[in-house]
């Protein structure tokens, strides 16, 4: 058992460290960044005037503004939902949780414009709900509501997925403990449950908002896209690029990124702030 | 607070955690409920705060059914073995939590709760905690707010579940004397689980010793200490070594054994089991003794002896260094027993039966 003296050489646990983080940095380099890279030197080169005259445009405006309104109404309708439904999954055992559970992945792995086929059939003025609604006054499709309902449908995961897994580590001592301390149910989930699950859930909705500004393949099918009245923006970008404008689809695709960068760092924010008594030990 | 307990069960799918408990705690009372884990000591806690339900049985605090109470309608002061502290809630929060939660009608003004705290947070000595978050305490500290924010709602009954078990060893002995300080200061009934012979024993009036879902003796720390209920409780206070004896008019014997220290019981002839202490066993040179030395270790203060039989699992004895004669291996001994718990040797292999445990419980009492 002897072995050659050699000098010493401290080595990392784990193997492989230059060639991983290589290979990630050239992906993240070729795939995200010099995209977006491009897509911010094409609406450059366009010069702020003419960008603002495309953005302003009453067209452009009013494809911004459905779209948000249409994002917000999805958002708030999934983060209740998307909550409700976390909660089911991860409180009670009943038969078919684990169906629920796989479904609950469907709109991840469907086509967009599956659902956005499926939901159109559904709604339309003879679709099974649509025979119902449209009689009672409330047409879906065509609507800012078509539109909402396609985003809330592709955009739903993303709420039950962030908040699932940290409802699931959720210490149950905590809520034994309110118990025991005289809260009643509704105050221990306000007070106790609600706080510990914030940071995920806010991160959840800020995703499936980002995700809705940007769902494309869904919408077309359900709004009609008629401009000025249930045209989104990403739609709007991808007729300027049909019609060979390219300066318009980039402003346009820049304002989108613009809003997306905003909430990532809203979303960022705010988790923080629902985490700080976490930031406090660091 | 007095409280009753009887005839409880309680299962857990197939496994039955509680098979019939019966106990008597007097207001104002330290009980411990000791017992090693599976005992079922942990459930019994939980169902006397109201976080689990048994199967059957009865729970009466002050003449009053408990069973028919919620947990939060009980006001009971629950300490949780890992703490359970609000993590996004300050010191002063957390023991305000209890007294904020009370419906309008009861509860106090902003500037009674800020009082009540303020006297908690001194109380307790942790006033300069007071507006940390739990993941800045250390766990001594943890336990110290865990247990003001039960105190915080002036519990009549304080359960404690393995209060200590997470702490190192000296903050223990200091908490242990401080908790004691508490129950004497507050008065009220107190019950605590643990698995740790001498808290249990240095910090309660009474020890529950629970096996196996049911209570296999009540007493006093030399009570059981000397006269275990069973050869599970003679077990679970250190008696390790189980040495087979011929009884004869109250009097063990043993070949290569010295066991005329042992009083006289009243047992009937026959073979029976004796537990020992390690530390209750001398040895002796003894030539015709099939005992035989076969490790010696000194820790300085004693030494260890691991002793075999050619039929018997190895024993353990350990006495003092100083004026023990030198021992070698393979020096053959005679064992001798200073103290020792006997039992018939029937009942050493079967589960003890509900009855004899109750008349044992008896006598015990």
């Amino acid at each position: 058992m002897i072995t050659a003296a050699a000098p010493i050489r401290a080595r990392r646990v784990l193997p492989g460290f230059t060639l991983s983080l290589g290979t990630t940095l050239l992906y993240l380099v070729l795939i995200v960044l010099i995209p977006i890279a491009a897509l911010i030197l094409k609406g450059a080169e366009i010069g702020p005037a003419r960008f603002w005259a495309i953005v302003s445009s009453d067209r452009a405006v009013a494809a911004f503004r459905i779209t948000l309104i249409a994002a917000a109404i999805a958002t708030i309708f999934n983060a209740v939902y998307g909550l409700l439904m976390a909660w089911v999954l991860t409180r009670y055992d009943f038969p078919g949780k684990r169906l629920l559970d796989a479904l609950m992945d469907v709109p991840f792995a469907l086509p967009t414009a599956v659902a956005g086929l499926s939901l159109t059939a559904l709604f339309s003025a003879n679709g099974w709900f649509g025979a119902v609604l449209h009689p009672a006054g409330i047409p879906v499709v065509y609507t800012i509501w078509g539109i909402a309902l396609a985003m809330a449908f592709t955009s739903v995961p993303f709420v039950v997925r962030t908040v699932q897994p940290v409802l699931e580590d959720l210490d149950r001592s905590l809520e034994a403990a309110a118990e025991t301390l005289g809260a009643r149910p509704w105050q221990i989930f306000a007070k106790v449950v609600f706080p510990a699950i914030l940071p995920a859930w806010l991160a959840g909705c800020t995703t499936a908002f980002a995700r809705s500004l940007g769902e494309f393949g869904a919408i077309v099918f359900i709004a009609g896209n008629l401009p000025f009245q249930t045209e989104i923006a990403a739609l709007l970008a991808y007729i300027r690029l049909e019609e060979f404008d390219y300066n318009g689809a980039a402003a346009i695709a820049l304002v989108l990124l613009g809003f997306a960068l905003v909430l990532l760092v809203a979303s960022n924010l705010l988790q923080n702030w629902a985490a700080r008594h976490r930031e406090a030990l660091r | 607070m007095s409280i009753t307990i009887s005839a409880m069960t309680k299962r857990f799918q197939k496994t039955e955690v509680l098979r019939g408990i019966d106990l008597d705690i007097a207001p104002g009372e330290l009980v411990a409920l000791l017992g090693p884990s599976g005992s079922g000591k942990t459930t019994l806690l939980k169902i006397i705060a109201g976080l689990e339900w048994p199967d059957a049985g009865s729970l009466t605090v002050n003449r009053s059914d408990w069973l028919q109470l919620a947990a939060r309608d009980r006001r009971v002061g629950f300490v949780f073995q890992h703490y359970a502290l609000f993590p996004h809630m300050s010191v002063r929060d957390n023991l305000a939590f209890g007294l904020n939660v009370r419906p309008r009608a009861e509860r106090p003004g902003k500037a009674v709760i800020a009082a009540k705290v303020n006297e908690l947070l001194g109380f307790l000595q942790i006033a300069h905690l007071a507006d940390r978050y739990p993941a800045q305490l250390s766990g001594g500290q943890r336990q110290r707010v865990a247990l003001g924010r039960a105190l915080a709602i002036q519990p009549r009954l304080l359960l404690l579940d393995e209060p200590f078990g997470a702490l190192d060893a000296a903050i223990r002995r200091d908490l242990r004397r401080w908790l004691r300080g508490v129950h004497e200061a507050t008065g009220s009934t107190t019950i605590f689980v643990t698995h740790d012979q001498e808290e249990a024993f240095e910090l309660a009036d009474r020890v529950v010793v629970m096996g196996e879902g049911r209570i296999a003796q009540i007493g006093h720390a030399d009570e059981i200490h000397d006269h275990p209920a069973t050869p599970f409780v003679a077990r679970f206070m250190g008696a390790t070594v189980e040495l087979p004896v011929t009884l004869a008019q109250g009097r063990a014997l043993g070949a290569g054994l010295d066991l005329t220290a042992l009083p006289r019981r009243a047992l009937p002839d026959g073979s029976a089991t004796l537990f020992a202490r390690p530390a209750d066993i001398r040895v002796m040179p003894d030539a015709v003794s099939p005992w035989r030395v076969a490790q010696v270790v000194s820790t300085g203060a004693e030494l260890r002896v691991a002793l075999t039989h050619p039929d018997l699992p190895e024993a353990e004895a350990v006495m003092p260094r100083r004026g023990t004669a030198p021992l070698h291996q393979g020096d053959a001994v005679t064992l001798r027993i200073e103290a020792a718990a006997l039992f018939p040797a029937s009942r050493r292999e079967a589960a003890p039966a509900p009855q004899s445990e109750n008349r044992k419980k008896e006598i015990a009492r």
